[in-house]
């Protein structure tokens, strides 16, 4: 087992796009753990001699329209974003691969329902949905993520059962279920692990998404309510200063861009390492 | 063809079925009764709505029983009475905000096909080229930048920096005064932003898609058939592999129509466009029951009535589904 990780790792490693990604993902990371040293202001300090002042020496990107240092937001926000992603894509992930795991084994009628339900799913347009949701909810952070994530599992649970269905019939399946395994037992032990690997590709991607799709709700102002720092509403002042303030617009978005870029290309990486012969 | 229209056509009962349920149940998801938190915050609907309300509800009848009305009503197309001050049918609503976003996305639509199959097909044949990575670098920048952002950046450039183009709404002030001319270009002035934030929106999807599939059937051996047989490489390309690559591609088409008329909420509501992604966007502030859930129904029945649209063209395209299935 270890050749076949050193040779995953190997393939990773080659990839300069990827490390790339895998480097700027781990310092986002950090930047957010270690915030308060990153920056010497309070995010949330009002200032109101220093009101949206452009980029300088001592505010990097400048200030908000309460004279808050946009730098300490933006690297604050990214603590929100890395938590959205998290959460949202661990919900999905959860779901996807429960629905998958029992589709694909069981079969029959239960996969033909459980199906279905993946197809209704997918029929509603996800942002719609997301929003139709959130409006009847009173603002709270930990629903935008449950429900990013309750929309977004159906790709999840499609891969899984695909990857159930080829694993089922194999040899070792068989000879498990010759030596008496129980079902939980099976699917836990020997078909699980076998199918992680697309849903770590499509997880890493899911981040990515998450965070957009959160910061465009933020943005919308039904997401992470101020004066809690997200990239979204740091970005919502923007266009209300789009006069004044280009700073206010131009950073938040470079974050979100860089950030999403660098999942992005993460999972593109680990894929090509996992599954060479899925290399575009 | 005929067994698998009709099989295809039976399958989207059950699936429309499932999506007003889910619909309806995300109407009884709020907590507590819906016409009573809704009522309760506007206070402009009278006591005399609201018992209208309950009664199209069915609020004291058992849930299953409220569901049945609520579907026969829908297959009426009636949705209802929006909670806003005005009052008005919801499909009315609907109906008049659907010129402007479908326009919008027709020539958006247009565009991303016209710009992302030129560009899949030069990125294809000039595969490992620096044609080819700067197009990839433009795919994956496209991926990541969120397109709200990309249209406030634009707005600051046209709009605030170089003062060329207005940045919201749909007419200036005193359009009603214009020459029929005058007035179009004063639309035209208006949604050019939206429409290139839109296209730019989708470009990078279908630019990738369509490279990819370029370069499967470039691997073809039929291509290599024609290429020894000494055919000039245009011909090759043009003639015979890119007929094959765009068959894909076009069933795309398909899965655009829920966006044709669903259009966006976050370029609508940054560029200040009366369309229905707006629509629904105030529909949500304003916790218009009626109008959040019309527009969630019609949005996801067009994405299976698109799904639908895709398979067939596919399977007119190509035989062996057609004769599997």
């Amino acid at each position: 087992m270890t050749n076949l990780y050193t040779l995953y790792w190997n393939r990773f490693r080659s990839n300069r796009f990827a490390m790339a990604g895998a480097f700027v993902v781990l310092a986002l990371f950090a930047f957010s753990i270690l915030a308060p040293l990153v920056t010497p202001y309070n995010p949330d300090a009002i200032d109101a001699y220093h009101v949206l002042l452009p980029p300088t020496d001592a505010h990097w990107f400048g200030t908000d329209e309460l004279g808050r240092d946009v730098f300490t937001r933006v690297v604050y926000g990214a603590r929100i974003s890395l938590k959205v992603g998290f959460v949202a894509v661990g919900i999905a992930v959860l779901v996807g691969t429960v629905v998958g795991l029992v589709a694909g084994f069981y079969g029959g009628w239960i996969d033909t329902i459980l199906m279905r339900f993946v197809d209704i799913m997918l029929c509603f347009p996800t942002f719609f949905l997301i929003l139709a949701v959130i409006a009847m909810l009173e603002p709270s952070i930990w629903y935008i993520m449950i429900i990013i994530g309750l929309t977004g599992w159906m790709g999840v649970a499609r891969l899984v059962r695909a990857e159930v269905l080829s694993l089922r019939e194999r040899d070792f399946v068989l000879a498990a279920r010759a030596l008496g395994a129980s079902d939980l037992r099976i699917i836990f032990r020997h078909i699980f692990p076998n199918a992680m690997s697309p849903v770590l590709v499509s997880a890493t991607l899911g981040v990515a998404g998450a965070i957009l799709t959160e910061s465009a709700l933020s943005f919308l102002g039904i997401g992470v309510q101020p004066p809690t720092p997200s990239w979204g509403n740091i970005l919502t002042s923007g266009k209300d200063y789009i006069e004044f303030a280009w700073w206010l617009s131009l950073f938040p978005g470079l974050a979100i861009l860089v950030t999403v870029l660098s999942y992005n290309l993460l999972g593109e990486g680990i894929r090509d390492a996992l599954d060479p012969r899925l290399k575009r | 063809m005929l067994r698998y229209l009709i099989k295809r056509l039976l399958m989207l009962v059950p699936l429309f079925l499932g999506i007003t349920l889910i619909t309806f149940t995300v109407i009884h998801l709020a907590p507590g009764e819906p016409v009573e938190m809704q009522t309760a915050m506007n206070p402009k609907i009278s006591a005399q709505t609201r018992q209208k309300l309950r009664e199209y509800y069915g609020l004291d009848k058992p849930l299953h029983i409220q569901y049945g009305r609520w579907l026969t009503r829908l297959s009426k197309l009636d949705f209802g009475r929006s909670f806003a001050s005005d009052n008005r049918p919801v499909i009315d609503k609907i109906k008049e905000r659907i010129p402007v976003t479908l326009s919008l996305n027709i020539i958006a639509l247009v565009l991303e096909f016209g710009l992302a199959i030129p560009i899949g097909i030069l990125a294809a044949t000039h595969r490992e080229t620096l044609l080819d990575k700067g197009i990839t670098i433009f795919v994956f920048l496209g991926f990541a930048v969120p397109t709200f952002w990309l249209a406030l950046l634009l707005m600051y450039l046209f709009g605030v920096k170089l003062g060329w183009l207005p940045i919201s709404g749909l007419h200036s002030l005193g359009s009603e005064g214009f020459t029929p001319v005058h007035w179009l270009l004063d639309i035209g002035r208006h949604l050019f932003l939206p429409i290139a934030v839109a296209t730019f929106g989708s470009l990078a999807g279908l630019s990738r898609y369509m490279r990819a599939n370029m370069l499967e059937v470039l691997g073809q051996d039929y291509i290599t058939t024609a290429r020894a047989k000494g055919l000039a490489e245009r011909a090759v390309i043009y003639r015979h592999a890119l007929k094959n690559a765009l068959l894909p591609v076009i069933t795309l088409l398909g899965f655009s129509l829920p966006g044709l008329i669903g259009g966006s909420v976050i370029f609508e509501t940054i560029f200040a466009i009366p369309g229905m992604g707006q629509l629904f966007y105030m529909g949500v502030m304003a916790r218009d029951y009626p109008l959040v859930m019309g527009i969630l129904v019609i949005g996801a029945f067009l994405t299976l009535v698109g799904n639908l649209l895709a398979d067939l063209c596919y399977a007119l395209a190509d035989p062996r589904i057609r004769h599997g299935g």
